[in-house]
């Protein structure tokens, strides 16, 4: 029994980062709490197969993904794979490096807290069709290795690999696009002919 | 030692801690050297860390830790909703 009270108090110290992913995924609130029960509710019933040596964090999570995945993605329309555009490498990183040097060079996380409100982090990984989103959640928030995100998702490492690589791109991609339309750089056609930073 | 090419090649698998230690050290070596590319990837570690704080920032609803906690009592025998 001692062992179940364990088990219990250490899984609900994830239900913090489970549900801010569950919001990310189910894109709204009371999905994201229906699909956090069903997360916990799954575990329980599954505790006489969990052992003690594996990865409670990364177990919850491969829940919650396939419970995700079964059950809410019918629901939610998002564009496939073939629907994802190839970026450039380092797209955000040379635009904002470029247009606005000034802004970039103290490289504080402050700054950047500012130049990428919520909403936009928000609408960016949302934007993401659910193969890329998912690696890209459980590795840039939740700071998953890659043979724990293969083990979550149930595909090869590479896989991993090349979908993080194609899915941040297209995440950074949207970030920069939402950062022109808030007016906070300027966007490369505008001031063609210019290679450095428009300080002044 | 790496140039700017196989070094900036690297950086996903750099911030992902999930370079071998031989190429971690030639990255490291790298970047110790070249601002241009020690700016790129400290970029990249910040976005991440900014996108992580954001995410996470996301507070739980009121009463979602009752419900959690239901979730361990009787419900154990019940069938999912």
């Amino acid at each position: 029994m001692a062992q179940r009270e364990e088990f219990v108090e250490q899984a609900m110290q994830y239900a913090s980062h489970l549900y801010p992913v569950a919001l990310r995924m189910t894109r709204n609130r009371a999905d994201a709490e229906d699909l956090v029960q069903e997360t916990y509710l799954k575990a329980w019933r599954s505790f006489a197969t969990f052992h003690e040596d594996t990865n409670l964090r990364a177990w919850l999570f491969r829940i919650m993904t396939n419970t995700f995945i079964n059950n809410y993605r019918a629901k939610q329309r998002r564009p496939d794979e073939e629907g994802l555009e190839e970026v450039e490498d380092l797209y955000l990183y040379k635009r904002l490096n470029t247009f606005d040097q000034s802004r970039m060079s103290a490289s504080a996380e402050d700054q950047m807290m500012d130049l990428f409100p919520d909403e936009d982090i928000r609408a960016a990984l949302e934007e993401l069709p659910e193969v890329f989103g998912l690696p890209v959640l459980l590795a840039d928030v939740e700071g998953f290795s890659y043979k724990e995100i293969a083990d979550i998702l149930d595909v090869p490492i590479g896989t991993v690999m090349s979908r993080l690589s194609r899915g941040r791109k297209a995440m950074h991609k949207s970030l920069y696009e939402y950062a022109v339309r808030r007016g906070l750089t300027q966007p490369p056609a505008g001031i063609a002919g210019t290679t450095q930073s428009t300080t002044n | 030692m790496s140039n700017c090419d196989e070094t900036l090649e690297e950086l996903q698998r750099f911030l992902d801690k999930e370079l071998p230690d031989g190429m971690l050290q030639s990255i490291q070596t790298h970047l110790g050297s070249c601002t241009d590319c020690l700016q790129a990837f400290e970029f990249h570690a910040e976005l991440r860390t900014v996108i992580a704080r954001k995410v996470l920032a996301e507070e739980m609803p009121e009463g979602l830790m009752d419900k959690i906690r239901s979730c361990f009592g009787d419900e154990l025998t019940e069938d999912m909703p």
